[in-house]
C-alpha cells in the first residue's frame, strides 16, 4: 500500500473540489438561467473533456502548460519551477478535465428551480446574492452536491491525463491510480489489489454519503 | 401613495395603456388570456421592461425609460402574489413570510399569518398545505414588506370553486388592512365585480375601458371583448332569515328577495351579482309566476348596442340593475326613461358564486400600524 500516493490523490481531489465549487455554482447558474447566443457552444465546450480521449486531452494540456507556452513561461517566472510534472500543474489539469462533472449537475439543479420562485425572491426584496444564498442554493443543493462528489471520485480515478501532465514523481505527481499501474507493471499484484480495493471503498463511501444527503434534502421540502 | 402606470411597447407583446390606482383602492385588470394583462403586471414589478414606460409608486420612480430609470424588481417596494403562489418550498409558512422582511420579525410574521387565518400552520412546509392555504401564505408574504403596491396575478385560478368563494371573502375581509394600491389581474368578470372598486378592461394590450366597477360592468361596449353575457349589476343585501324550504330571505334596497341555500346567519351582509341577460321585465305586475322575486323599478336609460339586444338600466331603491332584452321586446313594451316596470328575478338564477360577503372591517385581526 502506497500511503504517499493515496494521500496525494486525496489532496488533489480536495483542491480540485475547493476550486471547482464556486465555478460549479457560478457557471451552472449562468448556463441554467442565461438566454444568449452561443449558449450551445459554451455547453458543448464544457462537455468536451468528457468525450476526448485522455491522452489527446493530456497532450494538449502538456503543450499549453509546457515551458515554451505563455502559461508555462509565466509560471516558471513567477514560481521558479515548471508547471508540468508538478503538483500545481496536476491541480490545474484536474480542474479543467473535471469541468463537465462540476458544471452539468449543478446546472440541472438550478434549472429545476421554477422561474416563478426566483421572481418571487426578487419581488420579496431579495438582492440577487441574497436570493442565491437563501433560495436558490438550498434548492439547487442536491445538484451542486452531486457535482462535487463526482468531481472528487473522478479525480481519484483519473489516469491518462495525470500520466501525461504529471508523469509519475513520488510525492509530487504519483497518484494512487498511477501507483496501481506501477505495481501491476512490477508484478506486485498484492499491493495493486490492496490499493484498488481501497479506491473502491472510498468511491463507494462517497457515493453513499451523497445519496444519503440528497435524500435528506428531498425530505426537507415536505 | 398612488401607483401611476404608463406603458407603451411594440411587439412581441404590444402594449398601450395608462392608468392610476389610489391607495387602498382595488383595481381589477381584466381581459382574455393573451390580452397582455399579466405583461402589465410584470412591467410594474420590473420582471419585464416595455420600450416606453413610466411606473411611479408613492412618489418613487420605479421605471422611466425616458430618464433611463429602471429599478430591478428587488428594489421596487412591492408585494406580488403569483398565480401558482411561488412559495419557497424549503421554508415553512412562517419562514416564507419572514423571507420578505428586511429585518425578519417572527412576531410580525406570526401576526400576518393570523390575519389570513393560518395560525397553527406556521411551521408547515408548502407541500403540506392545501392550495387555499398556500394562497394565504402568499398573500401574507406579499404584505410582509408593507409594500407601496400589491399585485395579485390571477390568485384564485388554481383552487376549486368552494375554496375560491372562501378566499374571495378572505380578501374582502382583508381590505381594511390593504392601505396600498392593489391590482388584481383576472379573466373572471364575476371575481372582478365581487372584489374590485374600479376596473380596467384591456384587449390586445390596449385599454378598452376604465371606470368604477358598477359602471364598467353595466356597459355593453366595454364588455364586448369579454362577452356580452358578462354584463351584470351588483347590489348589497342583508340576510334576514332562512326559510324551511331552503330559500334565504334577504333584505335589500330593492325590497325582500329570496335566494337559494344557506347564506349565513341573520345580519350577514352580502353582495349579490345579477347577470343582465337573466333579468325579465314586465309592464304589469305579473301574477301566478314561478319566479319568487318581483321588484318594482324605474327605467333610467336604454342603451342600444350593435346587436339585436338593448341594455335597460333600472333604478331599484338606491341600487341599479341592468336587464338585457331584445330590441323587439323593448319597442313592443314601448319602454322609455322614467317608466315604472317590474323586474323579475328567478331565485335560482343567482348562483352561489355570484354572492360574496361584504367587507366587514375590523373583524379580522388588528389593522396594520
Amino acid at each position: 500500500m502506497d500511503w504517499t500516493a493515496l494521500s496525494l490523490s486525496l489532496e488533489l481531489a480536495v483542491w480540485t473540489v475547493v476550486i471547482l465549487l464556486p465555478v460549479s455554482v457560478g457557471t451552472g447558474r449562468w448556463l441554467a438561467y442565461g438566454r444568449f447566443r452561443g449558449k450551445g457552444m459554451v455547453e458543448a465546450l464544457v462537455m468536451l473533456p468528457l468525450v476526448l480521449p485522455p491522452t489527446v486531452f493530456g497532450f494538449y494540456l502538456l503543450v499549453s502548460f509546457g515551458r515554451t507556452s505563455p502559461i508555462g513561461a509565466f509560471w516558471q517566472d513567477m514560481f521558479g519551477h515548471q508547471l508540468v510534472f508538478s503538483f500545481e500543474g496536476l491541480v490545474a489539469a484536474s480542474v479543467i478535465f473535471n469541468l463537465p462533472f462540476a458544471i452539468q449537475p449543478a446546472q440541472r439543479g438550478f434549472e429545476a428551480i421554477p422561474l416563478e420562485v426566483r421572481e418571487a425572491a426578487a419581488t420579496c426584496g431579495m438582492s440577487p446574492f441574497r436570493s442565491l444564498w437563501k433560495v436558490e442554493l438550498p434548492l439547487a443543493w442536491p445538484g451542486v452536491m452531486t457535482a462535487m462528489v463526482l468531481t472528487f471520485a473522478h479525480t481519484l480515478g483519473e489516469f491518462g491525463i495525470v500520466l501525461m501532465v504529471g508523469g509519475s514523481i513520488p510525492g509530487e505527481t504519483k497518484t494512487i491510480a498511477i501507483a496501481i499501474y506501477d505495481r501491476v507493471q512490477a508484478f506486485d499484484d498484492k499491493s495493486a489489489g490492496t490499493m484498488a480495493a481501497a479506491l473502491v471503498a472510498i468511491s463507494f463511501l462517497t457515493i453513499t454519503v451523497t445519496f444519503w444527503l440528497s435524500s435528506r434534502v428531498g425530505r426537507r421540502l415536505t | 401613495m398612488t401607483l401611476v402606470v404608463d406603458l407603451k411597447a411594440e411587439g412581441p407583446i404590444p402594449l398601450d395603456l395608462s392608468f392610476r390606482v389610489a391607495e387602498g383602492e382595488l383595481l381589477a385588470l381584466v381581459g382574455h388570456s393573451g390580452s397582455g394583462k399579466t405583461t402589465v403586471l410584470r412591467s410594474i414589478a420590473g420582471l419585464w421592461t416595455p420600450t416606453d414606460a413610466r411606473v411611479m409608486a408613492g412618489g418613487t420612480v420605479w421605471l422611466d425609460t425616458g430618464q433611463g430609470v429602471n429599478l430591478p424588481p428587488h428594489r421596487r417596494h412591492l408585494g406580488v402574489v403569483f398565480q401558482n403562489y411561488a412559495l419557497f418550498p424549503h421554508m415553512s409558512a412562517l419562514q416564507n413570510v419572514m423571507a420578505a422582511m428586511q429585518t425578519p420579525d417572527r412576531r410580525e410574521a406570526g401576526r400576518l399569518l393570523e390575519l389570513v387565518h393560518l395560525d397553527g400552520l406556521a411551521d408547515r412546509k408548502p407541500a403540506k398545505l392545501s392550495g387555499g392555504q398556500q394562497q394565504r401564505v402568499a398573500v401574507a408574504r406579499a404584505m410582509a414588506r408593507r409594500p407601496l403596491a400589491l399585485l395579485l396575478d390571477e390568485p384564485f385560478s388554481a383552487v376549486d370553486r368552494a375554496t375560491r368563494d372562501q378566499l374571495h371573502a378572505e380578501i374582502i375581509g382583508l381590505r381594511a388592512h390593504l392601505n396600498m394600491p392593489v391590482i388584481l389581474v383576472t379573466h373572471e368578470m364575476n371575481e372582478a365585480q365581487l372584489l374590485a372598486d374600479r376596473m380596467v378592461v384591456i384587449d390586445k394590450g390596449c385599454l378598452l375601458r376604465e371606470g368604477p366597477t358598477a359602471e364598467v360592468m353595466a356597459d355593453p361596449d366595454a364588455l364586448r371583448a369579454m362577452g356580452i353575457r358578462e354584463v351584470a349589476a351588483m347590489f348589497s343585501a342583508v340576510v334576514v332569515a332562512q326559510d324551511e324550504d331552503g330559500l334565504t330571505r334577504l333584505d335589500a334596497a330593492t325590497g325582500p328577495i329570496f335566494l337559494p341555500g344557506a347564506l349565513g346567519p341573520p345580519g350577514t351582509r352580502l353582495r349579490v351579482r345579477v347577470l343582465a341577460h337573466e333579468v325579465i321585465l314586465s309592464r304589469a305586475r305579473p301574477e301566478g309566476l314561478s319566479a319568487q322575486n318581483i321588484l318594482p323599478a324605474t327605467v333610467v336609460s336604454l342603451q342600444q348596442g350593435d346587436d339585436p339586444g338593448v341594455m335597460v338600466h333600472l333604478a331599484i331603491g338606491g341600487d341599479e340593475i341592468v336587464a338585457r332584452i331584445t330590441r323587439r321586446a323593448a319597442s313592443a313594451m314601448q319602454l322609455a326613461p322614467g317608466d315604472v316596470v317590474h323586474v323579475i328575478l328567478k331565485s335560482m338564477s343567482v348562483a352561489r358564486d355570484r354572492i360574496a360577503l361584504a367587507g366587514q372591517a375590523g373583524q379580522v385581526g388588528q389593522p396594520l400600524p
